[in-house]
């Protein structure tokens, strides 16, 4: 394992070996579980530049998503994306690495709409950074959006700029029978909800809302069903769930023993389902296959041509 | 910036396509197999709209446009345009602000209007599947009797298509809160400039892997063209509160809005208008204004009623404190729109000031809104340039339009090196050179100002897995070599109505 402490050495680690893959807290084993040189964001770690009146944040890769969450408090904001694992320690590139998004994604997206800019460094051992530090940029091909979900496989990242939200007065939670019926016309509503998701089980179903305190008790009222503790959304993101899926709504009875997230988007098991990634345990890390197109080893190529960081394959 | 393209170009002599076809065998009839002869256009009468885009000081007459009606149509003719190794240009409705849909000389436009299918709306998913030829608004009409929206809106929605919208990531009024374009795209079916076919992602809103949509998205026609795209929808928002605020000066408009900010509301638009566009606005569309101000700001929040009675109450009090001259809250929609309507028409209003504008893009740290404003004012004022600033304030998204007339002699060289220095100014400040309308041919020579050596060319190697020939839009976003879109510069607009003239 090897522990840089800086960007620079960091490109040193890349090209130390002629094969490595980055880790940060090693949450979700499965996605580094490959034949390669650890490389370790451990003490990569610290906000770089926080503004919050920019709604912008940069942070090292190895930055514990807690220590963010916790900066960001202190100034009214928040990450609407809902980062997981938080508490088991998950770091910001691990984050970003993995696309791991937690219920808040249905509001307002997922970690891909919140990655602003990037610096990674690619399969040559060049430090780039591509994006921007602003709220909106255009410029130039999106990199940033690419890394999310690339599981290490086409650059190491070094650091993140993200773009946050004010955090809102306060949540309330709901829950209720899992109609499908129900939970399309809850999200297609007027109420706004922060996040549905649907228990194991497929028999209940939990809404969350979020916004001033007295507005919200008037909604919960019109949406129906039980106000429970707001505790159990923790519950659920520190889940240490073995398998992600990505689904579409009308698929979520074929998932009755997984968590359901974001309105019957994604699933989240402990028994593997007939298709996904494996998050941890010794399964293989695709699950059903997954297309592939030509595409896919050029880019490789293009960010890695030396195969210095292993394959989505491997 | 873009001074070397005007410079001993103007001459250079209209290809005759006619000519071309005669005498040796054209590669052009290899077309004819795929598309009958009404749809491969090569007269100059019909050539001559295909021209220009929204940067209409250039024009450039590709060899022919051609005008598939279908995606197999378009994947046999970018396959061929691979074998043949002739670059193409794909076309939406032709509004890029940067030049990204300026054809190429030696080159054809692939026209995608009538690719313009919404091939699926389902509410209960909330997504709809549209070809890249369907407009803006009609993704948003389609989806109103659902009680649902397509959150992108830029100005020029009721004409741009979403496969531009695609290209460029584009943006709008509503980006702080809802994001761009790539923020609402959840799959996409494209030929790539290999001639491959992919389709990443689908209906849902998760995915595993790289995000493939998301490095396609802003990709500005370079990787290859879209031909089926998924977009998330939202429901439509049940309530608004819109407030117009007159401001004395532009930095008090500027300190309203960062007082917005810190109060923790997140409204769906922040923008400011400053005296030139209010006066463009009033001029072209009878907007109304509060007498005697430098700017203007738009604030408007949006949510359930019961949320937004309650921040409506904050937002008013945040800004009766930050000294308005006037402030106007839009009592219906009707007066809402009418709000937006003179925000929206700015633009195209200013066309009314001054015979020739660019707009420009830039984006600076929102707190330093002020500042650039003053430098922008500062430099105009050194130029002897008038300058007209709309703006998208909540993300610190500047569009300066700069005012000349092409008539005068050096009025665009001008005009551009006033938005070169503008440009150089947003990325001192830690910003962007673009926010929304991407770089295309006009600032080419500004990516250095924002990346390293190592970091274009990694997104050129990029470039080159998705389109090994360079003939997918060559000639934009990269400065220097890859130019071949430039290789004539044809008539402005004035010559072509017969104002001007250069011997
Ligand atoms: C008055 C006015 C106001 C505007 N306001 C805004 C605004 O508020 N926000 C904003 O972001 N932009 C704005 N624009 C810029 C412009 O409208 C957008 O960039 C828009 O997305 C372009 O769409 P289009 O269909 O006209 O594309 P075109 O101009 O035809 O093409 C744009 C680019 O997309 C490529 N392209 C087109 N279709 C495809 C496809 N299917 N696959 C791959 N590439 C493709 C072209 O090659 C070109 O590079 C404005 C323009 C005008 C004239």
């Amino acid at each position: 394992m090897i522990t840089p402490s800086s960007l620079p050495e960091l490109r040193d680690a890349v090209l130390s070996a002629p094969r490595v893959i980055a880790v940060g807290a090693e949450t979700k084993p499965r996605l580094s579980a490959v034949e390669a040189v650890k490389i370790s964001t451990r003490q990569l770690s610290g906000i770089t530049e926080y503004e919050p009146s920019e709604f912008t944040f940069t942070a090292l890769a190895g930055t514990p998503v807690k220590n963010i969450i916790a900066a960001l408090a202190e100034k009214g904001q928040y990450l609407p994306f809902d980062p997981m694992l938080v508490e088991a320690g998950s770091t910001l590139g691990g984050v970003v690495a993995s696309g791991l998004s937690g219920p808040g994604r249905f509001r307002y997206g997922g970690v891909r709409d919140f990655i602003l800019g990037v610096r990674f460094v690619d399969g040559m051992g060049r430090l780039l950074r591509l994006g921007g530090k602003v709220v909106k940029n255009a410029a130039g091909f999106d990199v940033p959006k690419f890394l999310v979900g690339s599981l290490g496989r086409f650059g190491v990242i070094g650091e993140v700029t993200f773009k946050v939200f004010p955090r809102r007065e306060s949540t309330l939670t709901l829950q209720m029978p899992f109609e499908a019926e129900r939970m399309a016309r809850i999200a297609n509503s007027r109420f706004e909800a922060d996040a549905l998701d649907v228990l194991p089980g497929g028999e209940k179903m939990l809404v969350r809302l979020a916004g001033p305190g007295k507005a919200l008790e008037v909604l919960a009222k019109e949406i129906g069903g039980e106000i429970i503790d707001n505790a159990i959304w923790n519950e659920i993101r520190e889940t240490r769930w073995n398998f992600k899926t990505d689904l579409t709504p009308d698929q979520i009875t074929d998932f009755k023993a997984a968590h359901v997230s974001c309105c019957g988007n994604v699933a989240f098991s402990h028994t593997p389902p007939t298709r996904g990634m494996t998050l941890r345990g010794e399964f293989p890390l695709w699950i059903g296959g997954r297309s592939r197109f030509a595409i896919e080893g050029a880019v490789k190529q293009a960010l890695d041509p030396q195969n210095r960081l292993p394959t989505l394959d491997d | 910036m873009l001074s070397a393209v005007h410079e001993g170009r103007a001459d250079t002599p209209v290809r005759s396509s006619e000519a071309a076809g005669r005498s040796v065998r054209s590669p052009l009839d290899r077309f004819a197999a795929i598309l009958p002869p009404d749809r491969i256009l090569m007269r100059p009468v019909e050539l001559a709209a295909y021209e220009s885009d929204g940067l209409t000081a250039f024009r450039t007459r590709p060899l022919a446009v051609v005008v598939p009606e279908t995606a197999d149509e378009v994947i046999a003719i970018v396959r061929l345009c691979h074998e043949l190794k002739l670059p193409f240009v794909a076309r939406g409705s032709g509004t890029s602000l940067s030049g990204g849909s300026l054809p190429i000389a030696e080159g054809i436009v692939i026209a995608l209007n009538r690719l313009n299918r919404i091939l699926k709306l389902n509410p209960q998913q909330r997504i709809a599947v549209v070809e890249p030829g369907v407009i803006n608004t009609q993704v948003t009409t389609a989806a109103a009797p659902f009680g649902l929206h397509y959150a992108p809106d830029p100005s020029s929605q009721s004409i741009c298509t979403i496969g531009g919208n695609v290209a460029f990531n584009s943006g709008g009024a509503h980006c702080l809160k809802y994001g761009m374009t790539a923020n609402h795209i959840l799959g996409i079916k494209a030929v790539l400039g290999t001639g491959e076919v992919v389709e990443w992602g689908g209906g849902s809103r998760e995915r595993l892997g790289p995000d493939w949509c998301g490095l396609f998205t802003g990709n500005e026609g370079l990787f290859g063209i879209a031909l089926e795209i998924t977009l998330q929808l939202l429901p439509k928002a049940e309530c608004f509160h819109t407030v117009l605020a007159g401001y004395r000066t532009l930095e008090q408009a500027g300190d309203a809005v960062s007082a917005v900010i810190a109060s923790g509301l997140l409204p769906g638009a922040i923008e400011i208008m400053d005296a030139l566009a209010l006066e463009a606005a009033v001029a072209a569309v009878h907007a109304e204004y509060p007498p005697g101000c430098e700017a203007v700001l738009i604030v408007e929040l949006e949510g359930p009623r019961e949320v937004v009675a309650i921040e409506r109450e904050r937002l008013d009090a945040i800004l009766a404190a930050s000294a308005p001259v006037e402030m106007r809250p839009a009592r219906d929609a009707e007066e809402r729109f009418a709000i937006w309507k003179g925000r929206k028409s700015a633009f195209s209003a200013v066309g009314r000031l001054s015979p020739d504008f660019i707009v420009q893009d830039g984006v600076v740290p929102r707190r330093k809104l002020g500042e650039a404003l003053r430098r922008i004012a500062e430099m105009a004022r050194e130029s002897n340039i008038r300058v007209a600033n709309v703006f998208h304030a909540g993300d610190g998204n500047l569009h300066p339009l700069i005012l000349f007339d092409g008539r005068e002699e050096g009025a665009l060289h001008r005009a551009e090196s006033l938005a070169g220095r503008i440009l150089k100014m947003c990325v001192e400040m830690g910003g962007s050179i673009t926010g929304e309308h991407g770089i295309g041919v006009e600032k080419r020579e500004c990516l250095p100002d924002m990346f390293t050596a190592d970091e274009i060319d990694c997104m050129q190697r990029l470039r080159a897995a998705f389109d090994p020939l360079g003939i997918a839009n060559p000639g934009k976003m990269f400065p220097g070599k890859e130019a071949p879109a430039l290789s004539h510069v044809g008539l402005h607009p004035l010559e072509k109505a017969g104002l001007i003239s250069r011997e």
